[in-house]
């Protein structure tokens, strides 16, 4: 699995490192991991709706930061649970631009054996980091 | 955990840390606890309250509370009180729930006459309160309405419907903090909150049905004051706040403050989320009123559940609400700033009181209760956990060491992921049932994650209040039914 959580940060809360070899798998192994404290099984998350956004930062941890934000956003303002299938990355003058798609569907405990809702990114070790020769980790903290 | 060799021992229940324990620190730190709770704490708790004391403008002392443990910045049950003129702001020191919070409702119903119908009325409850991931509530809520919730919070309730009178009397502030301004407030913060007006959410938030047996009763003059006047009374006590709206807030000005933090301001912190800016500066200005939208939000959102819970026992007994003496006794909130006037080395202040995780607790007599507590001191809520109950206290005139300020909850000492390695929540609620508590949730894991073993003894927090002179217990509560998200 490209993501493990770590019980020994923030036991209160939930934290989570994630990898990839390249920035972009790193950020879908990380949309999983967020997804996957909110619910047990994230392949019962089924394509009903068509997901696109875009997230921009100058530094790639901040930019995790808002790409996680939309995910909870989501979650919130339309009840969807998030799948990122795609996800591409441009520097535009220093400028980190990162274009994501998937699928969601409306959050059914029905459908979806829930586990605890994720109300916030927090920037507590938050991290972001090239491994020479391994690919790509980061360190999330989320506020449930 | 170690405990700082640096840590000074002043009395059984208070512990400081000087301000030689890591440079920069502008006023020392103090703890409030007994050693058996020092000892079971996290060591974040000693970094973190240290941290606090470099804020600029902080007032005497940083303090934590007996049920403190690690947070994001602050640490849970952090309290720092800025001078105004100088001091800054900081949504680390509020925390990102912005006014989670307690609410008590008392029932003139006793034990013996829900218990035979317990299951189902926890089930009506949980059918009813809307709860868990993604949930929405049952107002519906155009963006220029929710505004005015935002303005107006528990009075928005009350032109409404969905309040009477007296539970504005009997909520902090009256339901609604004065200079609240929703053009502070980002269309992403406003999407998330709209629809989450009612909502209890989930992790710790929960409504609980509770009994008040005559031996659990500590004072019996200030029960009765507080509307507890039946042997084996049933109780509501509720936990949530500002939901997925809070958070937006939060996150939004914790970025925006980043920014301005040392660019603009120069000033260094140890933790970028003790990100802050200058009260009186526009960044300081503008987040002021936006949390106030927040806290007000949260009010109102304990102002619905309380209507849709009123519903609820009104339509399975029968009667009105008014008929079951469905009261308040009081709603108080965790995660504030707030200016009040202190009285500092003998002198009258106004100081901007962060309050995280902790609880406001005013003495008797004190100008800002409403009249029918102006005698009895203000009513405390302190949720403990699911299986081991919660308590009732008062304030007293003796917290003024601590911005009458007190715990809030008995907090964790075990972390999500080991509980949930370590209980399941179908065997969890099995044996909650076969000691009387029937819990009912949305998710098994989120059950397990709540087991009671993962929080600290809640007898030992609220003693440890006690013995500081920060509050006095009334009554111990005991759960019988539960729901959570």
């Amino acid at each position: 699995m490209p993501y493990r959580f770590r019980e020994d940060i923030a036991g209160g809360d939930v934290a989570f490192e994630a990898t990839g070899r390249t920035v972009e798998e790193l950020f879908i192994s990380a949309a999983d991991a967020a997804m996957n404290v909110m619910v047990e099984k994230l392949e019962t998350i089924r394509p009903d709706q068509k997901i696109e956004f875009e997230v921009a930062h100058s530094e790639l941890d901040m930019l995790l930061f808002r790409f996680l934000n939309e995910l909870i956003f989501l979650k919130d303002s339309r009840q969807l649970l998030v799948r990122v299938e795609k996800v591409s990355l441009e520097k535009r003058e220093n400028i980190f631009i990162l274009k994501a798609r998937g699928y969601g569907q409306a959050a059914d405990p029905l459908k979806h054996p829930l586990n605890v809702d994720v109300k916030a990114v927090t920037l507590h070790r938050l991290s972001v980091k090239e491994i020479a020769g391994e690919g790509w980790t980061a360190t999330a903290v989320l506020d449930v | 955990m170690t405990i700082p060799s640096e840590l000074i021992k002043i009395s059984d229940t208070v512990w400081e840390l000087p301000v030689t324990y890591k440079p920069g620190m502008r006023v020392p730190a103090r703890i409030f606890a007994t050693e058996k709770l020092l000892r079971e704490m996290d060591d974040g708790v000693f970094e973190q309250v240290a941290n606090v004391a470099f804020l600029p403008g902080i007032v005497k002392y940083a303090y934590c509370m007996p049920d403190g443990h690690w947070g994001y910045g602050f640490p849970i049950g952090g309290v720092a009180a800025m001078d105004p003129q100088t001091g800054v702001i900081s949504p680390g020191g509020i925390g990102f729930d912005i006014n989670c919070g307690m609410r008590l409702v008392v029932t003139n119903l006793t034990y013996d006459e829900v218990k035979p119908r317990l299951h189902q009325l926890v089930d009506a409850m949980f059918n009813r309160i809307p709860s868990g991931v993604g949930s929405a509530g049952f107002i519906r809520l155009s963006p220029e309405d929710f505004k005015k919730v935002l303005v107006e919070g528990s009075r928005w309730c009350l032109k409404n419907g969905y309040a009477w009178n007296e539970d504005l009397e009997r909520t902090e502030e009256e339901g609604a903090f004065p200079g609240a301004d929703p053009s502070k407030i980002s269309k992403r913060a406003i999407e998330r909150g709209l629809n989450q007006v009612g909502t209890l959410g989930s992790g710790n938030h929960y409504c609980e049905i509770q009994v008040v047996k005559p031996e659990n009763i500590f004072d019996e003059k200030l029960a009765h004051a507080f509307g507890l006047t039946i042997p084996n009374q049933v109780v509501i006590m509720f936990h949530c706040g500002s939901r997925g709206f809070g958070h937006q807030v939060a996150t939004d000005y914790l970025e925006l403050f980043l920014g301005v933090m040392e660019k603009k301001y120069n000033i260094k912190v140890n933790d970028r989320e003790l990100a802050c800016a200058p009260f009186h500066s526009p960044e300081g200005q503008d987040y002021f009123a936006a949390m106030k939208c927040a806290v007000n939000m949260a009010f109102a959102n304990r102002q619905v559940i309380l209507h849709r819970l009123r519903e609820v026992f009104s339509g399975f007994f029968q009667k009105s609400a008014e008929a079951l003496g469905i009261r308040m006794v009081y709603d108080v909130a965790h995660n504030t700033a707030k200016l009040e006037k202190h009285i500092v080395d003998g002198k009258s202040r106004e100081l901007l009181v962060h309050r995280k995780g902790s609880t406001r607790a005013l003495g008797p007599g004190m100008a800002d209760l409403p009249l029918c507590y102006r005698e009895t001191g203000q009513p405390v809520i302190i949720g403990g956990s699911m299986e081991t109950g919660s308590y009732l206290l008062a304030g007293l005139k003796t917290g003024a060491g601590a911005f009458y300020t007190t715990a809030h909850g008995s907090g964790r000492t075990m972390s999500r992921h080991k509980a949930k390695k370590m209980y399941r929540g179908e065997s969890l609620q099995k044996g909650m049932e076969a000691r009387g508590i029937y819990v009912k949730s949305t998710s098994w894991g989120g059950l397990a994650e709540e087991a009671g073993a993962a929080y600290k003894n809640i007898d030992d927090v609220v003693a440890a209040t006690e013995q500081a002179g920060l509050s006095k217990r009334v009554v111990r509560l005991v759960p019988i039914g539960n729901i959570k998200g």
